[in-house]
This record gives C-alpha cells, structure tokens and sequence, in this order.
C-alpha cells in the first residue's frame, strides 16, 4: 500500500495543528512553514496526475480495514486533478496572503491548513460519511477564514454564511441516515450496488435522499434558490480568502458529479435521472442570475463573485446534459473559472488599495495609481475572464458550445452561455473606462506592491497557458469524463470481488 | 417505541424549523441545536431500534448496529464544536453590529 495518498490530508493537517502548538514561533518562521507545506501539496499534486493519469485507481485502505468495512481514500483522474487545481490555486493565494494580510488576524497559517486538509479529503474520500467529516472540516477553517481580519461587514456576512451551512450540515447528516437505514453501507461503491439492487417499494425514498443530498450540495455549489449567501460573504472575506473561496463552491460541483455519476447511476432506471432534470433548468437560471448580477453589481468584488456564479451556472448546466464530451468540456471550464475568479478577487484588491478613496466601489470615482500597469493587467484579466481568445476561457468555452451542439437542448445553454458572456462583458469594460479613463492621474502616487503584482500576473499568464498546452489538457479531461461515465470500474476497484455482480447491473 | 420516538423526532424538527426562522440569533442558534438533537435522533435510529442488545455481534442473540452509534458520535462531537462557533460568532457580531437581529440591523430601530 502507499502511503503517498494519505499525504495530501496529512502533511496540512500536521502543519496546521503544529503552527496552532507553536504559535509562539515568529510570524516569519510561521509563514514559511505554511508555504512549504502548501509547495509540498503542489508537489503531490504533480505526483497525482501523473500517478492517475494511466486511468488505474489507486486506494488506500485506512487501518488496512477493507472496503466497504474501512475508510477508503480513492485516487482517479477527477480527485488528482481537484488536488492538482486546490494546491496551485492554495499557493498563489498564501503568496499573497503572505505580503501582509495575514497579519491582520491570529492563526491565518494554521487555519489556511485546516482549509486544505480539509479540501483535499473531500476529494480523496471514498466514503460519504467521511465526505461529511471532511466537509465540516473545510468549512470549520473557512467560517474562521471568512472573518479573519474582523470588521462588521465580515460579521454580518459571516453570520449568514455559518448558519446556512450548518442547516446544510443537518440535511446532509438526514440524507446519510436516510441511506443508511434503507442500505446498511455508506461506501460510495458499495452503496451504489446496493442502490441499484434496491427493492421498488425503497425507491421513493431513495429518490428523496438524493434530492436531500442534492440541496445540500446545492448549497455549497451555490445553485439559483440556494445562492445567496454568496455574494455577500465571498466580497465581505479578505482577498485571498475569497480567490480560494473560489474552489469551495467547485467543491460542490465535484461532490454533485461523485455522487450523482456513482451512488444513484447504477441500475435499470437510475435514481440520478431526477436531480439532472432539476438541475438543468436551476443552473441555466443560475447562469442567467449570474450574468444580471454581474452588470449590477456595486463594486468589483461583488462583480467577482458574481463571476463565480455564473461560472457554477455554466458547469452544473454543461454537466446535466451528461455526455462525456459535455464532461470533458466542463471539467476545463471549472479549472479555467476557479483560476479567473481567484485572480480577479486579488486583482480587485491590488487595484483597491491603489485608489484614493471608495477601495473598489464603482460609485465612487477616484483616480487609480499605477494606471499604465494596472490598466494593462485588469485588460488582460477581463478578456480571459470573458472569455475572449487567446485565453483559456475562450478554448473552454468553444468546447462547451461545440459539445453541447449535438444536444436538442444544447441550444438553450448557447443563448443562455452567450448572453451572459455578453453581459459580463459589458460590465468590465465599464468598469475598466470608468476607473482607468474618466478620472484623471492620481495626486500622490502610493507604493505599489511589487509581489503581490507578479502573482497575479502568474495566475493570469497561467490561465493563457491553457490553451497553449489545450491538446494535452483536453486529452487528460477527455480521458477524466470517460473514467466518470464508467462507474463499474470504480466498483471493480473498490470491491474486487463484487466484480461479477457490477457487471450484471451495469446500465 | 417507534411511535413515541417518531413523535419525539418530529416534534424536535418542527420547534427547531420554526425557531430557525426567527429573527433574533439567539433563537436562531437553539433552533439549530434543536435540529441537531434531532437529526442525531434520527441517525441513531437508522441502525434500527434494539432495546436490550449490545453492540457487539455474538454477545447475545440479538444485536445492535453499532456503526450509527459511532456515527452519531462523530456528529455530537462535530455539531457541539459548531453550536459553540457560532454562538462565540453571533455575540461578536451582537457586540460589532449591536444589536442581535439576523440581518445585522433591527428594521424596527435602525431607519429612522
């Protein structure tokens, strides 16, 4: 067995719990254990790609326990390239963090820690109770994260934001004991043969666990009726909180295509067919939420976060229409939007503290500092945000409306996808002409933090590496969707010996 | 037994849905303490209800499931750790924004 799989969880979680011992250590010394550990986590991150990129599955039996009686961590393509993506976007923000902000609050190293330990679990694990645990983790760090730096607006964003997820929390533990008591296992693979086998009289409630679980994951991916904690928290939370913020909502997104791809896909008639009919026309109205949210919007991290929705809107709508090119094209979506986002919410804060008053609101007008810099970066960063070429939101996108094409519905997501790139990009050349044009040069020029510059220009440069490297990126995610889309290999890992009975049930 | 536990369970639920919806936080956070007590109810009683049995297989004739009990026990452990987050939270924000409705602004007092 290697031990390299439990890493992931294991080397943030010791140096979590190590800075939290030793928070007497100097702030310098505290920094840089944080960012070690989070380099050593894009480290793994390669080693995961590459260790799943054969489209073997890799397990790690906690306790040596077996499945379905142990915990199972599972490593495929999907979670190396979720671990892969939460490291890289994990180090650019602590980069950021680590030029000031995290001085502002105590414990921000151990609880950015907490934050991955707590992110990567959820990806690795095989298991929906342990999917719960890790879940609490990362959202313990994140209400913490969410108020570091104090102030009211966080309180109050806060507030909502903790409570909404516990309510969550409550549903989720309803939808596991639903499962339970109806099939004795809570092993993903186990669960979905059991699911798949379960008597006609179980249906209904089996049917109802999954939409239980798919509001609680709704809520954490932010889909149309349950999102509106979100713009609030995400523009109340400190900019590198809020730019990792950016894969929480993913987080979702992955708990959503797991559960519903494996659990609830298995069988004559698949318990999964009903959460895609809801999903399809909730994520096009989120999408289109998403789009009007942006155009109205107060200020630039708002903006962002509503950025954010609409990137969600795009991927659940591009992921109901289930087929593994739509897969494919979403899962290059997701990596493209999560970077974008993270850069913009840092980006609104490099151009916030350049101004002389009003930090990022568009009601006020206030000469911005370093215009010919700054002025150039936001262009950069809103075309790739729109998704214009040469960046990878321009690829990711041609994919989608080229995959979705063959659909009889696909045609809603064009009109929908396209109008909602049309309004975002209406509303960030507004706000690139009303800051950097219509004031005049700034009176006093204010120190312009030349670290915190390179890492958003690295985020934004790497989003038009996308592209440059598509072929090979494409053929790793087409590779990924046609790995989800084949749940009986998954089951054929996990439980070996249940192989026969996985292929007598396969759809 | 299972009808006086399915009441329990349901009367549980409904207190704290209806608390949850309140407008102070204070109402607010038992309402969720209540949902929690019962959601744990109600996990508990997924392993079906054994009076009488031990958890351990082949003790006695019958047994217990001990897997829910082990669940409930991690979520006891996870809800009192947030119930006490979030009470530590709602006073911060009682204390900042003071007052301790929901929205941060009593829609009574604030618009003069």
């Amino acid at each position: 067995m290697n031990h390299a799989l439990i890493l992931p969880i294991l080397l943030p979680l010791i140096t979590g719990a190590s800075l939290l011992l030793l928070y007497r250590l100097p702030f310098g010394v505290q920094r840089l254990a944080g960012i070690a550990s989070t380099l050593g986590l894009v480290l793994l991150g390669t080693w995961a790609l590459g260790a799943a990129g054969g489209g073997e599955y890799r397990l790690y039996h906690a306790g040596d326990w077996p499945a379905p009686f142990g915990i199972v961590l599972i490593l495929d393509r999907l979670s190396a390239l979720m671990l892969a993506l939460t490291a890289v976007l994990g180090f650019c923000c602590l980069l950021y963090a680590s030029r000031g902000i995290d001085r502002r609050g105590a414990h921000f190293h151990a609880l950015f820690q907490f934050q991955l330990a707590g992110l990567n679990g959820a990806f690795l694990t095989g298991d929906l109770f342990n999917l719960f645990v890790f879940f609490e983790i990362l959202l313990i760090a994140s209400y913490a994260l969410l108020l570091h730096g104090g102030g009211r607006a966080r309180s109050r964003a806060g507030l909502h934001y903790v409570i909404i997820n516990l309510v969550g929390s409550a549903l989720f533990l309803i939808a596991l004991g639903t499962l339970y008591g109806l099939t004795g296992t809570l092993n993903m693979a186990d669960l979905a043969l059991e699911v798949a086998a379960a008597p006609a009289g179980d249906t209904p409630l089996l049917a109802a666990a999954s939409m239980v679980l798919l509001v609680v994951f709704g809520i954490k991916a932010a889909i149309l009726p349950l999102l509106f904690w979100l713009p609030r928290a995400y523009s109340a939370a400190s900019a590198p909180v809020a730019a990792l913020f950016a894969i929480m909502t993913k987080v979702g997104i992955y708990a959503i295509l797991r559960v519903f791809l494996l659990v609830f896909g298995l069988g004559e008639a698949p318990v999964n067919a009903a959460a895609w009919q809801w999903l399809w026309p909730l994520a096009l109205a989120t999408l289109a939420l998403g789009g009007v949210g942006v155009l109205g919007s107060d200020s630039l991290r708002t903006l962002t976060a509503y950025l954010v929705i609409l990137s969600v809107g795009t991927l659940l709508a591009t992921i109901s229409l289930v087929t593994p090119a739509t897969l494919g094209a979403a899962l290059f979506y997701l990596i493209h939007s999560t970077g974008m986002a993270a850069a913009f919410f840092l980006l609104a804060d490099l151009m916030g503290q350049q101004r002389d008053e009003g930090y990022d609101r568009f009601s006020v007008v206030a000469p911005v500092g370093h215009r010919g810099v700054l002025g150039s970066l936001f262009f950069l960063a809103a075309i790739a945000a729109v998704g214009l070429p040469p960046f990878g939101g321009f690829v990711s996108k041609a994919w989608i409306l080229q995959a979705s094409a063959g659909e009889p519905r696909g045609l809603w997501l064009w009109g929908v996808l396209l109008a909602a790139a049309l309004l975002t990009l209406i509303a960030v050349s507004r706000t690139g002409s009303s800051w950097f044009w219509r004031p005049g040069p700034a009176a006093e020029s204010r120190p312009l933090d030349r670290g915190c510059l390179a890492i958003v220009c690295a985020m934004v440069a790497l989003n038009g590496v996308l592209p440059a490297l598509g072929e090979p990126i494409m053929a790793y995610l087409t590779l990924t969707a046609e790995q989800l889309m084949t749940p009986q290999a998954y089951i054929a890992a996990m439980l070996p010996e249940t192989l026969a009975l996985a292929e007598e049930v396969s759809p | 037994m299972e009808l006086l536990y399915a009441m329990t369970l349901g009367v549980l639920t409904t207190c704290g849905v209806y608390l949850l919806l309140r407008a102070r936080t204070f109402t607010v956070i038992l309402g969720l303490t209540l949902l929690s007590h019962a959601v744990n109810l109600y996990l508990f009683a997924s392993g079906r209800l054994v009076a009488g049995a031990p958890a351990i297989v082949g003790l006695a004739e019958r047994s217990a499931d001990p897997l829910p009990q082990a669940l409930v026990l991690t979520a006891i452990v996870i809800g009192f750790a947030m119930t006490a987050f979030v009470v530590v939270l709602a006073l911060k924000a009682a204390v900042e924004l003071r007052n301790d409705h929901v929205d941060g602004e009593n829609p009574d007092e604030d618009r003069l």
